[in-house]
This record gives C-alpha cells, sequence and structure tokens, in this order.
C-alpha cells in the first residue's frame, strides 16, 4: 500500500515535468516561428532586391527604347507626342487603382480613389487631345490628295 | 485573375505605349498610334481591376467615370491656341496623382507586396520618396508653367537674391529626409519631403521667363514620366517603369532639341533668369530709320513675288492669325507664287506649336518646313514674311558676340530679297534685345495686330486680281 500511497505524489511529480516539458516545447517552437518568419522576410528583402535588378534592366532598356523611338518622331508632331506621353504616363493609375480597391477602407483607399481619379482627367484628356491635334493633320493630308 | 496573366496584359499594354509613339513618326501612321496607345490604357486598366487584389470595383470605377468626364469635357472645349497651358496642367495631374500613388503605398503597404505597415522594404521606402518628390515637384512646377502660359501670371522671371541657394539648400534637406525615410520610415519624413519639394516646384519654375517655356513644359513631360517610373519601382511593376522610362525619355529628348534651338544649355534655363536683366541693355539704340508699311503695300510686294517664306512665331498664335495667314497663302498661289512655311524649332510656346496651329488652319503639311531644311533657301526667296516672330529671325545671334542669343541658330531671313515684319511695335522680342532685322533697307515693317494685318493683306490682294 506504500507504493499506492505515494502514487498521487508521483503523477503529481510527472505532471509537473510534462507541463515544463510542455513550457520547453511552447518556446522551443516561438523560436522555431520566430526564426522561420527572420528567415522569411531574409528571403523577401532578397527576394525584393532580385526584383529591383529586373525593374533596373527594364528601366534602362525602355529609355534605350524611348530614346529611339522618339527620336524618330517627325518635328512637327512634337506637340501631340507631348500630349500622347503624357496621357499614357497617367498609367499610375494602375498603381491608384490598387489602393482604391483594397478590401479595407481607410485613409489608403481615399488617397487610392484621388489618384484614379486625376490619372483619369490625364487619360481621357490626353488622348481626346492628341486625336483632335492628329484629325487636322489628317485633314489636310485628304485635302492634298 | 492570374499574377502571370496579368503581368502578361501590362506587357502588351507597354507594347500599345511603344507603338502610340513609333505612330509619330507620320501623321498618316499617327492615328493609328493614338488608338494603339488607349489599347494599351484600357488594358492596363481591366488587367489591374482583375487582379486578385482588386475587392471592391464601384468606388475606383466611380472615381474614373468623374475623372474621366472631367477630362473629355475639358478636353473638347480647348482652344487649340491654349494647347501649351492645357498640357501643362495635364502634366501636374499626373505629378500630383504620383504623390497620390506614394502616399497610398505607404499607409497600406500589405496590399501592394511592399511590406507591412511597421516595415516597408527598405529599397520601396527610397523609390516611394523619390517618386513622390519627383511628383510633388512636376505638380506645382507645372501650376507655375499652366500660369505663365494662361497670362494669369506675368511672363517676367521672377529672380530674388539667395533663389539659387534656397533651391540648392531644400534640394539637399530632401536628400537628408529620404536617407532617415529610408532608415526608420518616420510618416512624418514623408509628408515633409513632400511638402519641401511641393514649394521647390514652385521655386524652380517662377524664375524662369515666359518663352523659356518650350523647354520647361517638355522638362516637366520628363518629369512625369520619371515620377511613373519611380512608382513603378516601388510597387515592382514593370508596366510602370516601362511607361515612365518612354515618357520620361521623350521629355528630356524635347528639353534637349528646344536648348539646341536656343543654344543655352539646360542648367542655363533652369536657372532661370533670362530675359529680365538683359532687357536693360536694348534701351540704348537710340533713334533709328524704319520703313513701315501698309497693308495695302505690303499685299503689292506679295503680289509681285515669285516666292514667299512664311516665318510664323508666337504673335500668329496670340493673334490667331493662322487661318487668315493660309487664306494669304492660296490667294498668292494662286498668283502663281510659290509659298512655304519655315518654323523655328522654339517658335511658339511648347515644341511642335506652330506646326499644330497651321495643321488647324489647313495648312498642307507639305508647305512647311522644318528651318534645317529651308535655311538655305532665303537666299533666293523673294519675300520672307515674318508674322509675331523677332529673336528666331535676329541677325546678332550670328554676328554680335556681346549678344545674350549669339550663337542661337536663326532663321536666315534677312538674305531673302525683301523682309516684311508683322509686328504690334518696335519693341524687343522676350529676350529684350533689339533686331537690327527692323531697320535694314530692305525690310518693311508692317505694325499692327498680326490678324487683322493678314485680314488687310487679303483684301488689298483680292482687289489687285
Amino acid at each position: 500500500m506504500a507504493e499506492g500511497a505515494d502514487l498521487p505524489e508521483r503523477a503529481q511529480g510527472l505532471a509537473e515535468a510534462a507541463r515544463g516539458l510542455a513550457d520547453r516545447a511552447e518556446s522551443l517552437a516561438q523560436d522555431a516561428a520566430s526564426a522561420a518568419s527572420e528567415s522569411g522576410a531574409a528571403e523577401a528583402v532578397g527576394g525584393g532586391a532580385g526584383e529591383q535588378i529586373i525593374g533596373l534592366t527594364v528601366f534602362v532598356l525602355a529609355v534605350f527604347v524611348g530614346y529611339h523611338v522618339v527620336w524618330s518622331v517627325t518635328p512637327a508632331l512634337h506637340s501631340p507626342l507631348m500630349a500622347v506621353t503624357n496621357a499614357i504616363s497617367s498609367v499610375i493609375i494602375v498603381g491608384a487603382l490598387i489602393a482604391a480597391g483594397a478590401a479595407e477602407a481607410g485613409i489608403s483607399q481615399a488617397f487610392g480613389l484621388v489618384g484614379v481619379a486625376l490619372a483619369a482627367v490625364n487619360i481621357f484628356g490626353g488622348f481626346i487631345v492628341t486625336q483632335r491635334m492628329l484629325a487636322m493633320f489628317m485633314q489636310k493630308q485628304r485635302t492634298k490628295s | 485573375m492570374a499574377q502571370g496573366v496579368t503581368a502578361f496584359i501590362y506587357l502588351l499594354a507597354a507594347v500599345c505605349f511603344i507603338l502610340a509613339l513609333r505612330g509619330l513618326s507620320h501623321p498618316k501612321t499617327s492615328r493609328q498610334g493614338n488608338i494603339f496607345g488607349m489599347v494599351g490604357m484600357a488594358l492596363a486598366i481591366v488587367a489591374t481591376l482583375a487582379a486578385p487584389q482588386i475587392s471592391g470595383f464601384v468606388l475606383p470605377i466611380i472615381a474614373i467615370v468623374i475623372g474621366g468626364a472631367a477630362g473629355t469635357a475639358i478636353a473638347l472645349r480647348i482652344d487649340m491656341t491654349q494647347l501649351p497651358q492645357l498640357v501643362a496642367a495635364f502634366h501636374s495631374l499626373v505629378g500630383l496623382a504620383a504623390v497620390f500613388v506614394a502616399l497610398a503605398a505607404f499607409y497600406a503597404p500589405q496590399s501592394y507586396g511592399i511590406g507591412t505597415a511597421e516595415a516597408i522594404h527598405v529599397s520601396s521606402r527610397i523609390e516611394m520618396a523619390i517618386g513622390a518628390g519627383i511628383g510633388a515637384i512636376t505638380f506645382t512646377g507645372s501650376i507655375i508653367a499652366f500660369a505663365k502660359l494662361a497670362g494669369i501670371m506675368g511672363g517676367t522671371p521672377l529672380v530674388f537674391r539667395g533663389q539659387h541657394m534656397l533651391n540648392l539648400g531644400l534640394g539637399i534637406l530632401t536628400l537628408v529626409l529620404i536617407a532617415v525615410f529610408a532608415v526608420a520610415q518616420p510618416g512624418w519624413s514623408l509628408w515633409l519631403i513632400v511638402a519641401i519639394t511641393l514649394a521647390l516646384g514652385f521655386l524652380v519654375i517662377l524664375p524662369i521667363g515666359g518663352a523659356d517655356m518650350p523647354v520647361v513644359v517638355s522638362m516637366l513631360n520628363s518629369y512625369s514620366g520619371w515620377a511613373a517610373a519611380g512608382i513603378g519601382f516601388t510597387l515592382t511593376n514593370n508596366l510602370l517603369i516601362i511607361t515612365g522610362a518612354l515618357v520620361g525619355s521623350s521629355g528630356a529628348i524635347l528639353s534637349y532639341i528646344m536648348c539646341k534651338g536656343m543654344n543655352r544649355s539646360f542648367i542655363n534655363v533652369i536657372l532661370g533668369g533670362f530675359g529680365g536683366e538683359s532687357a536693360a541693355a536694348a534701351k540704348d539704340t537710340g533713334e533709328k530709320a524704319v520703313t513701315s508699311g501698309s497693308a495695302d503695300d505690303a499685299g503689292f510686294i506679295l503680289g509681285n513675288a515669285g516666292s514667299v517664306v512664311i516665318v510664323p512665331g508666337y504673335g500668329m498664335a496670340v493673334g490667331q492669325a493662322q487661318h487668315a495667314l493660309r487664306e494669304m497663302a492660296d490667294i498668292l498661289k494662286q498668283h502663281g507664287v510659290s509659298v512655304r512655311y519655315a518654323i523655328h524649332p522654339v517658335a511658339g510656346r511648347m515644341p511642335g506649336h506652330m506646326n499644330v496651329l497651321l495643321a488647324e488652319a489647313n495648312v498642307p503639311y507639305e508647305d512647311v518646313y522644318e528651318m534645317e531644311e529651308i535655311n538655305r533657301d532665303f537666299q533666293t526667296t523673294d519675300v520672307a514674311f515674318v508674322i509675331g516672330a523677332n529673336d528666331i529671325t535676329n541677325p546678332a545671334a550670328q554676328d554680335d558676340p556681346s549678344s545674350p542669343i549669339y550663337g542661337m541658330p536663326i532663321l536666315n531671313v534677312a538674305e531673302s530679297k525683301t523682309v516684311l515684319f508683322v509686328k504690334r511695335s518696335l519693341s524687343p522680342g522676350y529676350a529684350g534685345i533689339d533686331n537690327s532685322l527692323f531697320y535694314k533697307d530692305n525690310t518693311m515693317m508692317l505694325f499692327g495686330d498680326a490678324k487683322q494685318m493678314v485680314e488687310g493683306i487679303v483684301k488689298a490682294l483680292e482687289e489687285q486680281t
């Protein structure tokens, strides 16, 4: 019976040990999680740097394309060139749309919506004005031929 | 829509934009090019709205409709003579939109996948700050350009002591703040960057004179592109990067062409103040004999000429004389006179300004020549008809090393047998330089409003027949 008498004590000891183990496991899990998130963050930064290089590559190549394409524009059409480049630079509407269409309303969404409206003025206005100008150049062509 | 598909559609949009610019190599293909531009924009917007990050369509579409309606209304109503200020106004909107996108990204970085509200990627922080800064400069700078072009504000350069030092200081402060923002990402530093660059935009453009606006407008055009590219880097969006680079290099090339047309360095234009200080130097011209004539005299000379070259300038735009001018040219052609137009690169207030106005008046594209194409022909030209232009014909640019415009390429109108000069008065041009052409024996000044004078000549020519 002596064994039976200290059984609850032993059980209690085991339970305490188990609790200790559980605590340790939990803290280990936390460590692991934070380590994982750190490495994740590091990866994200690394990934970001990779994207930056791709972005830079695209940028430099696009500057060259722009350089050659724009020099081929006839000087007579430099005004329409300005109007149309102004219209297409409003493609930043894409950035504004992402904030404007976000799920959570807030200051970011408000900024996004204003950005969308401003860019839209430009897109419509820019393309229409370009079209009006070019139509005048075409008119002459028709009367000439 | 999967990310890959969105990226692919963005690529198509970028190609469309390149084709839009490519189309402008000739008037025949230009309209098709503009359609490509519209298609590219539509693709970009639809692809973005279909992307998984977008959960609400109603508000963005309402914003597009409101903005689009305003843009359409403005674009349909505007007069072609108001074009330069319209373009400036549009540039300001792109700049402001870039600022708003940068702020939107700052307050909700998770929507853009550039980090969390507490920790935005460092590279994105820098690009965000640069995009916002360039956008802000474009915004306020364009407002000043608009005000000067629209005549709301005087075209004279506004110069004050220590101006360049102030601008330099603010520029350095902006760089410091960008560094602060990159390191610690405090919201106040981004807002401060925006505030300072807004002020900088005003300060940089204020000292630049009205007639230097062709350079300024092209430069702001360029900035609006670089701002878009900066935002593109922030959001790692290749479409924005490509488009920004295209627009940025386009504006830079136009600025270069304009600067070359004035024989001035870009830095010299940006530092401003041109035309203000030199105006005083022009006063010592004294009394010199000027031959002035009436519309009838001019009609007689033109009617008896074999070849006429018309040299338009900003005065033609102000006087809206292009339609009357074309009428005059038509009558002269009926008389068997050869009529051509010579366009100086910086004539008017924006690149290609004169070409658009002549196109508006149905002047045939084939009759309009660039400076290099026609400059040699003045020797064999009977009459050079200068209307509303001054400095771009001033021989001082070639033979007076002390002249502020010395070295600027000019149209050699002095070489033609007779020069007819339509001008309001003898007052010097924007550069404040007296034009020796006024006092030459073979020059006849036609004092008066450009449009009324040309209409008078048309009447005189009609009576001759």
